[in-house]
Formats: structure tokens, C-alpha cells, sequence
């Protein structure tokens, strides 16, 4: 069976590659930290699954040390030029786009078709971690079309990965932060003490009030929490299902459905969801990295209106 | 309450601007400190947490297909095939990447689209030809606007389609979550319930892209 820590070994090796390349990059004055903390995710990927918590920890705090005061600089491989482009782009023609989109192709397939698969009663991968591994089996098939379409030098596919790693630079790590701060927050019981604040805030009497509370609670914790999913729990039980269920007859599932959803609105708005505003902001090589968010909002708000009306219309006639 | 430092410490931090890792490092420990955890205990729960979130970083592998490609001419090829469709502008392209995004997702197939998968290589910059196509070479302020709209479609057109999806890791944990309460609901109630919200931001969003092509043209004549 391919297993999630087949696809952490991929990617570890592909790390441990752009770790060795910075360091050997002299366009680099910072060369030193990036190929330092390409090679700590590189190590995370590796042996995480064998180090123990504290390990890991150390190596996080490691990480942050050296991105966290600057220590990253940007890579410059040496690349075609714009006329070697051109002239590429029309030899090739639109046969171009064929690896780009082999990789949602393999991985729809894999999700869909491959996670069903079994050979002598063993899944051949993990139903569970279907979708990341099949991204991974994707990336591989896509790499080796590429390579045969372009047949480019052998270093080329890591030297342009580390140029595209490079301009995302901390912004890399900062979804696994976040998780981390989610899981620290949890454990400290941040959840209980913004639910016992809203809860007493609340004026109960009133059931465009208690609507409001729910929805925009909502988006506000997911904001702090960067995730819709860890918001839930906490509004449901402090407001949802006490005041709008059983207080006034709400039906639960409009409650939640448009609660949730609700919370998704939060998700547009918040640097906290760093893999939907942050990275694609570092990606796109904007210069405010809250280009994204910025654009989101409007959006984000009429949504969050809409969806408390839709709420308040709907949650207590069905 | 004392817990609650550490959200203070997120919520100045981000907007003063501090590297976001020292922010949310500083605010991990400060939290488990005062919520009575010795250091090494905090330290190691938050290295166990993004131990076992490897997998949001697994997209990354992307980035050497897509730089090969790149390499090879794939942003030129993309500037050559928009110039050939005399009806594609920013918003049009725009417009249309989002409302299939969300058609997928509402049928479970979220992984046709993606940031490092689709916007970055494909979508942003073959909007930004379209929108070039018309107006003429755009000033930088244009073009990340252009590209932000990307990534924001992307997002917007995923989170209120997956929802309709009964299988969806959202609607799981709702059913769950109520079970547990002891109320039992059908996850297809649930998505049924999420249409109201998603053809709404089908509305609101698109409106929005629909509009992206008259401010451009309005800024771009300044």
C-alpha cells in the first residue's frame, strides 16, 4: 500500500534537493539560510514521523529563528531567456499545457478511481489519505511527461522549484504553524473562554439578535482561528444549538448549514487561513501579502449579510 | 481568560506586520504558559501539531513541474493562446475559471483546481494577457490586482461549492458534531441547505468579476 509517508519521503527528498542546491548558489549572499531551512522541512518530511514531539518542536523553533530575522534570501538559477521562451512556447504549441494539467487529472483519478483499488485484498493506497496521495502520484506523472516533452537539463525541474520556493519563502511553513497554534490553543482551552465571553454578551430575548450573534460569532472566531472547522464546535454549543434550536424551535441542519458557511466568510477575511490568502499571495509574487485578502472582502461581507438574513428567513419556518 | 493573550498577540502582530512565524511562535508559547503548561510541554505539543500537518505542505511538490514548464514557455504559450480568442478579457476568463470551480467542487471535485496547481501557471497569468489583449500594457498596480482576483476566485469558488458536495469533510463533521448532541440529520439536508448560500455567492462574486473589466478600463485610461 502507498502510504501518506511514501508521498513525506517524496517530499523530503525533493527539499533535501533544494537545500544543497541554495547552498551551493553564489548569486546568494543568504545562501547559508536557505539552504539551512529548506533542509529543517526537508528533515521534517524525512524523520518527523521517527523524531520525538519535543524533536519536532525544536526543529519548528529552529526554523522560525532563521526565517523569523531574516535569514532567507531569494535564490537565482539560471533560466531561459523571454526569446528562448517564445520560441519554445510556439514550437511546442499547446502541448504545453498537457503536464500542467495531467496533475488535477491524475489526482481527480486518484481520489476517485485508484483509492478503490485493492490487489490481494491490500488497498493500493491509503483510502484515507487518498487526495494527497494521489497529488503526489500526480506531480510524478506530470514530472516525467515534462521531462520527455521538454527534455530540459537534469538539474533544471529542482533549480526552477527552488527559484518558485524561494519567492514563497516563510510563507511555505506558516499553514503548519498555524495548525500548531490551533493545536496549542486547544489544549489551553482558548475554544471554552471565547465561548463563555460570547455567551454572556449575548442578549437572549431576541431572535434577530441571537441570529446575528451566531453568524457573525462565526466569522470572528474563524478569523482568530483561521478555520471554520475549529469554530463550530465551540459557537454551535455556546449559541446555536442552545438559543436558536432549543430556545426558539430552529431546525438544525439550516442552522448549521448556513453557520458553517458563515464561518467560511471569516476564512476570506483572516491572514490566520495562510494557505488560501498568504501562500497564493507569496505565489503570485505579490508585494502585499494581503493583496488576496483585500480583494476578498467585499465579498466576504455582503456574504456574511446574505447569509445571516438567509438564516433568520429560513431556520425557523422549516 | 488570561488564555486569550495569545489571540491578542495574533491580532496586533499580523497587523503591525511582524514576520508571521515569529508572531505565531510568540503566541503559541505565551498561551501555553498561561494556560499552566511547562515550556517543554508547549513545545513539543506544537512540534507534534506541525508534525501532523505535513500534508497541507505537500502541494509544494508542484513547484518543480511547473517551474519546468515554465522554463519551457508555458506563461508565453498561455499570453499566445488568449490572444487568439477575441472575446477573452480579464473579467470574462475570470468569470468563467469561477463559476467552474464552483460547479466542481459542488460535485466533489475539488482538485481540479488549486493555487500552486492552476492559478499561479494557468489562470493569473492568462487573465492578465486577456486584460492586456484589451487595454494595452497594464501598470504593476493592475496586474496583482488582476492576479489577486485569481486567487480570490479560486478560493471563493471552492468554499461555497464544496459544501453542496454530501461528502465533504464540512458536512461530516456537522452531522457528527449534532449526532453528538443528540440530534440525527440526514447530510443531505445539509446540502441542501448550503444552495441558498452558495447561489448567492454565485450572484455576489460574479457581479463582482463582471464588473473587474469596466474598472480596469476606467483605471488603465488614468
Amino acid at each position: 500500500m502507498i502510504t501518506l509517508e511514501a508521498v513525506y519521503w517524496l517530499a523530503g527528498g525533493v527539499f533535501a534537493v533544494f537545500a544543497v542546491l541554495s547552498g551551493l548558489d553564489r548569486q546568494n549572499p543568504k545562501r547559508l539560510g536557505n539552504a539551512l531551512f529548506w533542509g529543517l522541512f526537508a528533515t521534517s518530511f524525512l524523520f518527523g514521523s521517527r523524531l520525538s514531539d519535543l524533536a519536532n518542536g525544536i526543529l519548528v523553533l529552529a526554523m522560525v529563528t532563521i526565517a523569523g530575522f531574516g535569514g532567507l534570501g531569494i535564490g537565482r538559477p539560471a533560466t531561459t531567456s523571454t526569446e528562448q521562451r517564445a520560441t519554445s512556447a510556439r514550437r511546442l504549441g499547446n502541448r504545453l499545457f498537457w503536464p500542467a494539467l495531467t496533475i488535477p487529472a491524475v489526482t481527480l483519478f486518484g481520489a476517485l478511481v485508484l483509492k478503490t483499488v485493492r490487489i490481494g485484498g491490500v488497498f493500493l493506497i491509503d483510502p484515507k489519505q487518498a487526495t494527497v496521495i494521489s497529488l503526489g502520484l500526480g506531480v510524478l506523472a506530470a514530472g516525467v511527461f515534462a521531462a520527455i516533452l521538454l527534455r530540459p537539463p537534469p538539474l533544471a525541474a529542482f533549480q526552477q522549484g527552488r527559484r518558485l520556493i524561494d519567492t514563497v519563502g516563510w510563507a511555505a511553513v506558516l499553514p503548519q504553524m498555524l495548525a500548531a497554534l490551533g493545536a496549542v490553543f486547544a489544549l489551553a482551552g482558548v475554544g471554552g473562554a471565547v465561548g463563555g465571553l460570547v455567551s454572556h454578551a449575548l442578549p437572549a430575548d431576541n431572535r434577530f439578535a441571537v441570529v446575528c450573534a451566531y453568524t457573525l460569532g462565526m466569522a470572528l472566531f474563524t478569523m482568530i482561528m483561521g478555520n471554520g472547522f475549529a469554530a463550530f464546535p465551540v459557537m454551535t454549543a455556546g449559541i446555536g444549538l442552545p438559543l436558536i434550536v432549543k430556545k426558539f424551535g430552529g431546525d438544525p441542519a439550516i442552522m448549521a448549514s448556513i453557520g458553517m458557511l458563515s464561518g467560511f466568510c471569516g476564512t476570506l477575511m483572516t491572514p490566520m487561513a495562510a494557505n488560501f490568502n498568504i501562500v497564493p499571495a507569496a505565489l503570485l509574487e505579490l508585494p502585499d501579502r494581503y493583496a488576496v485578502i483585500k480583494t476578498q472582502i467585499p465579498t466576504a461581507l455582503l456574504l456574511l449579510l446574505a447569509n445571516t438574513l438567509l438564516m433568520y428567513f429560513l431556520v425557523f419556518r422549516f | 481568560m488570561l488564555t486569550l493573550i495569545g489571540v491578542a498577540i495574533v491580532v496586533v502582530g499580523f497587523l503591525a506586520r511582524f514576520n508571521p512565524l515569529l508572531v505565531v511562535t510568540v503566541a503559541a508559547i505565551a498561551t501555553g504558559l498561561l494556560g499552566g503548561l511547562s515550556a517543554p510541554h508547549v513545545i513539543a505539543a506544537f512540534g507534534k501539531a506541525f508534525n501532523d500537518s505535513r500534508y497541507v505542505s505537500v502541494v509544494f511538490l508542484v513547484l518543480p513541474v511547473i517551474g519546468l514548464l515554465e522554463r519551457g514557455g508555458l506563461l508565453e504559450r498561455g499570453r499566445m493562446l488568449i490572444a487568439g480568442i477575441g472575446a477573452a478579457t480579464g473579467g470574462r476568463l475570470l468569470l468563467l475559471y469561477f463559476v467552474l470551480r464552483q460547479l466542481s467542487a459542488a460535485l466533489g471535485l475539488t482538485s481540479l483546481g488549486g493555487q500552486a496547481q492552476m492559478v499561479r501557471p494557468l489562470i493569473a497569468p492568462m487573465a492578465e494577457a486577456a486584460a492586456e489583449n484589451r487595454l494595452g500594457p497594464l501598470p504593476d498596480r493592475l496586474r496583482f490586482l488582476i492576479r489577486a482576483h485569481a486567487a480570490g476566485a479560486d478560493n471563493v469558488g471552492a468554499f461555497f461549492g464544496e459544501d453542496i458536495f454530501i461528502a465533504f469533510g464540512s458536512v461530516l463533521l456537522i452531522k457528527g458534531f449534532l449526532q453528538q448532541n443528540g440530534i440525527e440529520t440526514q447530510p443531505l439536508r445539509l446540502s441542501v441547505w448550503a444552495i441558498p448560500t452558495a447561489l448567492t455567492a454565485l450572484v455576489i462574486h460574479g457581479t463582482r468579476l463582471f464588473l473587474l473589466d469596466r474598472r480596469l478600463a476606467r483605471e488603465a485610461a488614468k
